[in-house]
């Protein structure tokens, strides 16, 4: 059964070479004409990569089995934390009104939000695994539902969109893998659909259409689909009432997601210093370290949110495109050791890890380009932190120890 | 879940092209920006770091007939700020004063030229003292985005004695910036504000330049940039001007502290201005840099009114030294010669109508010739030669000898000489029962609608000095323009002259002569009406040039108040004889 425990090299290779990228980076964007306080930060990088590394080959040497088993604990934990956190959570820097710093004795610890997501793929994977047949309607969703929702609510009131972004991506991402047919994903998501969408009566209303005759195509239970229904009315027209709700500076990042340039001194200029970044990095770049924009402090945030705009910057679209191909290649990776794995348990929790990494990079990487509103999702292997770092490594860890045990049947399970 | 190999390779193959179209999509998002746009982003990110920090032009320099400077600049500071935006320039301010004393004029002024132009570096101080300088280079390190710049600053080595004509720089004023005539001009640019200094702004002014400094995201200067990106500011021309800086200074010394009034001196063969006084004067310096309010307020009080130039925007009536024109109406129409004697001689009056006018000798000139009646200003002669040329004969002779215009000289502002535009006036002021042909007695001995600048009398007699053209005042040397405005023969021009001369010979300003130089010219003692203890105060006036065979100078000047014009010849004559280099005869006599 161990005979090809940690023989996945190319995941391996491709973490190592996305995360020794990532460190030189953060070691890039602490080289700025007026040192900061980044400028050391890359030796503790580095520091939290080994640990990384060690963490991921205990687990790679481990069972599925024992991770399996941990999950419940592990998950129970995770509330716990995430619970405490909002009462006793501190916030840092730029986001200083947030509470997602995990502090004992002022010291603080780190972001249990990262670690959380790692659970909450294990635990989610769990619970589907568990069942013999694909959730076919939104009542059979309860208990997956609420395994994510719960940590989603109490991140939510951290509050940290970013990181309750990525539940949702997870949560819809295992539903795929599990089975659940795409009509069922589209209803589900219908809702928040409506609530993006109530801005334009016009939108709107096509949608309302389109969602009728999903209903009507799909047959959901008429109480579903009553439900479903009345919850796309609901939002459409409680939109705008939330949108009161939000802070202003979360309005702020929605409106400069959809016009940077109408505030470009203020909320704007995160996104637009980016981009200036990036365009001006062009084909080759502006050299390792030589960026004019990082220099002179005009990227926020360079080593850890926007930390992808100093790789456009100094590596131009060449370097870009080897970062998108290595994480290109890590998420296929992924994806093919979810194929193969011998347990469902195993194939959901490799596929949620996927689903989790494949909303951080493109949410991170395309807020870079105002592709994508300002959230404050970090990159992996990239941003710096260094419970990221670990929460990262923690899920290569287990994917190397799903794929090691899956590899001999996967044979098997495709013929 | 569903483990059947099938749907499994199935969702792989979905997730795999998915997972592959986002990352695609992403790099093409990416090429889009880096390869396509390049060049936009590239230009912006240079725009980003750099900080155009614009460089005052250094003003032309003035100087005088003899290569003398009466305009330059000295090494100042300026002190500005780039702000990030009002509210920062606001909280930069607030903590400026804390270091710096600053008043809410200086804190409002600025925050005027950012909302005028954000972009620009504001200007906070023009003229920051070498202290004030020094505070602000130790807080530096608290004040990233503040730009404390060596700027020139305009110098007037003579001050006062040169204000009147030279004027002063300031800073352009909202008014100005909203006007077409200062289109181009930027907030806290400094601008001419009087005198030459106005009057030739566009020469002198030069050509702004610009420095870019590279900046990081908080506005500390990190370092030069390249410096082919750099426009140096381009000095104005130098301004060469046909003032005597020593005759003008000599001229600023004869009014001292004392007299109140102008002084001109023309150089009548090209209107070359040699010397403009106006008393009481200013310090120009002072106000370089923003006046001090209360030496501005102290000026505004000053009942001597030292901010109006009494020489081209003083009008004062020009009193007997008018009767040339009178006599130069007359002679041109044939109406008179100069040795002829009017029909009524001069007995102390003259009965005209049911009225009496007198003469300013109680004793009566008796029967005079013209050139006499000159030499000794009688004014019962002059009545009776103002009846003969007729009213509207000598409002249209005052006209065509330029007595109703400015005299064109190269200052802003001035105010152009009062007098009838034709006998209609009468009608028009008084109704036409309203008044009666006394009016030609008043005006042919310069009292009545008569007010002249002191400029103008003196482009008049510059016309008398020559060939009956007149030419135009000029402080900078340009190409002179004489302008004909009488036609007299020699032998006319010749005994005008000489009556002139007569009146500091045996006339009425005996104690104007001078030793060695013949010296011509007319005094006039205007009535104003103002009495102090029941003693009218009149304006005294003396016009004249020397030598009056050939002049080369003619000086007009007139003391408001001044009594007689005799004090006013006094006056002239020592200016004449400092520019002749000869020393003026002490005499005592003096009526006129």
């Amino acid at each position: 059964m161990f005979r090809n425990t940690l023989t996945d090299y190319p995941l391996a290779a491709t973490a190592i070479a996305l995360s020794l990228f990532g460190v030189a980076i953060v070691y890039s964007a602490g080289q700025t004409d007026i040192p900061t306080y980044v400028a050391p930060l890359w030796k503790s990088q580095l520091m939290w990569l080994c640990l990384g590394v060690l963490c991921a080959w205990g687990i790679g040497n481990s069972s599925v089995r024992l991770i399996e088993w941990v999950t419940w604990p592990a998950y129970l934990l995770t509330l716990l934390t995430l619970a405490s956190l909002l009462v006793l959570g501190t916030g840092t820097g730029a986001n200083g009104h947030m509470r997602s710093w995990l502090a004992i004795g002022g010291h603080r610890l780190g972001q249990p939000a990262e670690l959380a997501k790692i659970i909450v793929v294990l635990m989610l994977a769990k619970v589907l695994a568990e069942r013999r047949e694909a959730p076919k309607s939104l009542l059979e969703l309860w208990k997956p539902g609420l395994v994510v929702g719960v940590p989603f609510a109490m991140i939510m009131l951290q509050p940290d969109l970013g990181s309750a972004i990525v539940f949702v991506g997870i949560f819809f991402g295992m539903l795929f893998w599990s089975g659940v047919p795409w009509p069922l994903l589209v209803l589900l998501a219908s809702p928040v659909v409506s609530l993006v969408l109530s801005f334009s009566t016009g939108l709107w209303g096509a949608w309302f259409l389109v969602l009728i005759a999903l209903v009507l195509w799909y047959k959901p239970y008429l109480l579903e689909g009553i439900v479903l229904v009345v919850a796309n009315v609901v939002t459409g027209v409680i939109a705008p009432i939330l949108w009161e709700k939000l802070a202003p500076y979360q309005q702020n990042r929605l409106k400069v997601f959809l016009d940077p340039s109408a505030d470009p001194r203020a909320s704007g200029y995160h996104v637009l210093q980016s981009k200036i970044a990036i365009g001006s990095g062009g084909l080759l770049g502006n050299g390792f370290t030589l960026g004019t924009q990082k220099r002179s402090g005009f990227l926020p945030e360079q080593h850890t949110d926007f930390i992808f705009a100093v790789v456009g910057e100094e590596l131009g679209f060449i370097g870009v495109a080897l970062a998108l191909a290595l994480f290109l290649a890590l998420l296929l990776r992924a994806t093919r050791i979810a194929s193969r794995a011998n347990d469902s348990f195993g194939s959901l929790a490799a596929f949620g890890l996927m689903s989790c990494w494949l909303v951080h990079v493109v949410v991170n990487i395309g807020m870079t380009l105002n592709l994508m509103p300002i959230t404050g999702i970090p990159l992996p292997f990239f941003s710096y932190g260094g419970s990221f770092m670990l929460a990262s490594w923690l899920g290569v860890g287990v994917l190397l120890r799903i794929s090691g045990e899956g590899r001999g049947h996967a044979g098997a399970l495709l013929s | 879940m569903s483990v059947h190999p099938n749907d499994i390779a199935r969702r792989s193959r979905v997730a795999k092209a998915g997972l592959a179209v986002v990352i695609l999509s992403l790099m093409g998002a990416f090429f889009n920006a880096q390869v396509l746009q390049h060049d936009r982003y590239k230009l912006q990110s240079q725009e980003n770091r750099l900080r155009a920090l614009p460089l005052a032009a250094p003003r032309g320099i003035i100087y005088d007939r003899f290569g003398n400077i009466i305009a330059e600049n000295l090494p100042g500071y300026a002190v500005s700020i780039a702000p990030v935006n009002s509210d920062s320039l606001k909280s930069s301010l607030e903590h400026l004063s804390s270091v710096i004393s600053l008043s809410p004029d200086q804190i409002d002024a600025a925050l005027r030229r950012y909302r005028r132009d954000p972009n620009r570096p504001t200007l906070i101080m023009s003229d920051a003292s070498m202290s004030v300088v020094s505070v602000l280079e130790e807080h530096r390190i608290n004040f990233p985005r503040l730009i404390i710049q060596s700027v020139p600053k305009r110098f007037y080595p003579d001050g006062p004695a040169v204000a009147s004509f030279v004027g002063y720089t300031g800073e352009v004023t909202d008014a100005d910036l909203n006007s077409p005539a200062y289109e181009g001009y930027k907030p806290g640019q400094l601008v001419g504000k009087g005198g030459i200094e106005k009057e030739y702004e566009k020469v002198l002014r030069g050509r702004e330049g610009v420095r870019y400094d590279e900046v990081d995201a908080r506005g500390r200067q990190v370092r030069q940039a390249t410096p082919r990106l750099d426009l140096n500011p381009e000095p104005g021309p130098a301004l060469h001007t046909n003032i005597d800086l020593d005759l003008q200074r000599y001229v600023a010394g004869v009014f001292g502290d004392s007299l109140v009034g102008g002084a001109i001196a023309l150089d009548p063969r090209d209107g070359g201005v040699l010397a403009l006084y106006s008393a009481p004067s200013y310090d120009v310096n002072k106000f370089t840099g923003g006046i001090p309010a209360d030496y501005w307020k102290g000026l505004l009080a000053d009942d001597r009114r030292p901010l109006v130039n009494k020489v081209t925007q003083g009008r004062y009536p020009p009193g007997s030294t008018f009767k040339l024109a009178t006599a130069v109406t007359g002679l041109e129409d044939g109406l008179v010669t100069l040795d002829e004697h009017m029909p009524v001689p001069c007995t102390g009056g003259f009965q005209y109508g049911n009225r009496y006018f007198k003469c300013w000798d109680k004793k009566g000139h008796g029967s005079i010739s013209l050139a006499r009646a000159i030499e000794v200003s009688c004014d019962v002669y002059f009545y009776q030669l103002g009846l003969k040329i007729g009213l509207s004969r000598m409002i249209a002779g005052g006209i065509s000898l330029g007595l109703r215009d400015k005299s064109g000289i190269d200052l802003p502002d001035e105010k152009r000489a009062l007098w009838p535009y034709a006998v209609d006036y009468y009608n028009k002021t008084y109704g036409a029962r309203g008044w009666s042909n006394a009016v030609t007695l008043n005006l042919s001995i310069g009292q009545g609608e008569n007010s002249q600048t002191v400029v103008n009398m003196a482009k008049f007699y510059a016309a008398l000095a020559t060939d009956g053209k007149a030419p135009t005042p000029e402080i900078v040397k340009r190409a002179p323009v004489r302008t004909q405005i009488f036609k007299l023969d020699q032998q006319q021009m010749d005994g005008l002259r000489t009556a002139l001369a007569g009146v500091i010979g045996q006339g009425t300003a005996q104690s104007a002569r001078i030793q060695g130089i013949m010296l011509a010219g007319k005094t006039g003692t205007a009535q104003t009406g103002k009495r102090v203890n029941g003693v009218e105060l009149n304006h005294a006036w003396f016009v004249g040039f020397a030598p009056a065979d050939k002049p080369t100078i003619v000086v007009a000047v007139m003391l408001e108040y001044g009594g007689h014009g005799g004090r006013a010849a006094h006056v002239a004559s020592s200016i004449i004889a400092h520019y002749l280099k000869v020393a003026p005869v002490t005499a005592v006599q003096s009526e006129g």
